[in-house]
């Protein structure tokens, strides 16, 4: 198998942030919240092009990815925002407010992509790929590397355990792509 | 009197922006659902009245001295004696002024968040936390507020605890491009902060418009929001350095503690 360029794989984490956010978006809120004129772009507005695994990584399995939003060394004394007190148990399978919910299929480059989602007590406590591309070997390498990003970039609000978050204005085209936007999505 | 309810969430645009709301538990949840049709009435009219965007708004008409300041709505003069006061406070870093213009918009969103919130929280929700495009207004509690991090887009600076009222606000260039000029200058600000957040538990009216008199003043707000009473500070410097005031760290939250 072809080695993969360091670029490629650095380029692929990128995308896959930004696809997290985006996949997110794309969930189907069963008596939600609804979002006056806010819709989720497509995967490629966005220039988000990542192919998942079919298999899917559980939360507390993510080895933390580069630039990983929590992990990282937080500024000042601040204790790291990503750290478990808060967290929900990681495979507590008979929770039971827990749920599962389907995003819309996304087309990348690679093919076809649906993330699922499950939430328990308003969290998510795991994403995974349910649909993904993985016809050829390279399709293959990179989804290794790219699904602990994905799922850490859908879960970076809720292992803080935050319910809302501050930043510089977002206009509402920007909101597609906020936190706050995957807090709203994911919240009971 | 309705039945109880939970949790309550709603999302609406508004303002170029959008609002997000969390309200908890009440055990008449008919009231704070009205209550959020008001509170979500109000940001639209907010909006028609204040829009720098409309034309024909009563700011803008205004501004071109087609109108008395007597002629327009109760929330004109509000905000605009909000906004004086802001000004005289910061010692003119906040200012609707700049440019011959009348723009209170650095004002006006942080206002109607808060205004709106305490509607919600008046017909008896147990807690609110609404947030406008990025400023956030908590009342009741505990809430948990992320601080986006402004040099990697997705991930937290740090979490903000709340166990009472409080308004969050972060200021900065943001995507929409500098949007805060220093008003001495016209220029961007100098002092290269990438965003400061401030947190007043007064309420976001206060919070919002020290945030942007204080990313204005860049390395110079540290000291001024330092003297402000109930006021704490922090900021995320250009190069990725960090500080924040003196008395901050009551606000953070112990995430790993």
């Amino acid at each position: 198998m072809k080695r993969k360029h360091p670029l490629r794989r650095v380029m692929l984490g990128a995308a896959a942030t930004t696809a997290g956010i985006v996949l997110l978006l794309a969930l189907k809120q069963p008596g939600g919240s609804s979002v006056a004129g806010v819709a989720a772009p497509p995967a490629g507005g966005v220039g988000a092009s990542v192919p998942v695994a079919g298999a899917g990584a559980p939360v507390d399995e993510v080895p933390p990815p580069d630039g990983a939003p929590v992990d990282a060394a937080p500024p000042g004394e601040a204790p790291p925002a990503g750290a478990p007190a808060d967290e929900p148990p990681p495979a507590a399978d008979a929770a039971p407010d827990r749920r599962t919910v389907l995003g819309d299929a996304v087309d990348t480059q690679y093919g076809p992509v649906q993330v699922q989602l499950t939430l328990s007590g308003g969290r998510i406590v795991k994403a995974e790929a349910r649909q993904a591309p993985d016809s050829d070997a390279q399709s293959k390498s990179v989804s290794a590397n790219a699904v602990p990003k994905l799922n850490q970039a859908a879960i970076t609000a809720q292992s803080a355990g935050i319910d809302a978050v501050s930043g510089a204005s977002y206009t509402s085209k920007g909101y597609q792509d906020s936190l706050q936007s995957a807090l709203d999505k994911a919240g009971v | 009197m309705g039945a109880g309810i939970e949790r309550l969430r709603h999302v609406e645009e508004s303002m170029g922006t959008v609002f997000s709301f969390d309200i908890r538990g009440s055990r008449d949840g008919a009231e704070v659902r009205a209550a959020l049709r008001a509170a979500v009435l109000a940001l639209h009219r907010t909006d028609e009245i204040f829009s720098t965007y409309r034309p024909d708004s009563q700011i803008m008409r205004l501004g071109r001295g087609e109108l008395d300041r007597s002629d327009c709505a109760p929330e004109v003069v509000e905000v605009l004696e909000l906004c004086a006061a802001a000004e005289r406070e910061s010692e003119g870093w906040f200012t609707t002024g700049y440019a011959g213009g009348l723009d209170p918009t650095g004002l006006v969103k942080g206002w109607a968040v808060e205004r709106a919130a305490r509607t919600i929280a008046a017909s008896g929700a147990g807690g609110v936390c609404l947030n406008g495009g990025g400023d956030v207004q908590l009342l009741g509690g505990p809430w948990r507020v992320g601080i986006a991090d402004p040099l990697r887009p997705g991930a937290l600076a740090l979490v903000v605890g709340a166990h009472g009222d409080l308004g969050v606000a972060t200021s900065g260039p943001a995507e929409r491009g500098c949007h805060v000029i220093d008003p001495r200058t016209g220029e961007a600000p100098v002092g290269g902060l990438a965003s400061i957040t401030v947190v007043c538990p007064a309420g976001l009216t206060t919070a919002d418009t020290r945030a942007t008199a204080a990313y204005a003043m860049g390395d110079r707000a540290r000291d001024w929001l330092e003297a402000l009473p109930d006021t704490e500070g922090f900021a995320v410097t250009a190069d990725g350095s960090t500080w924040t005031t003196s008395g901050f760290h009551r606000h953070t939250a112990g995430v790993n503690a």
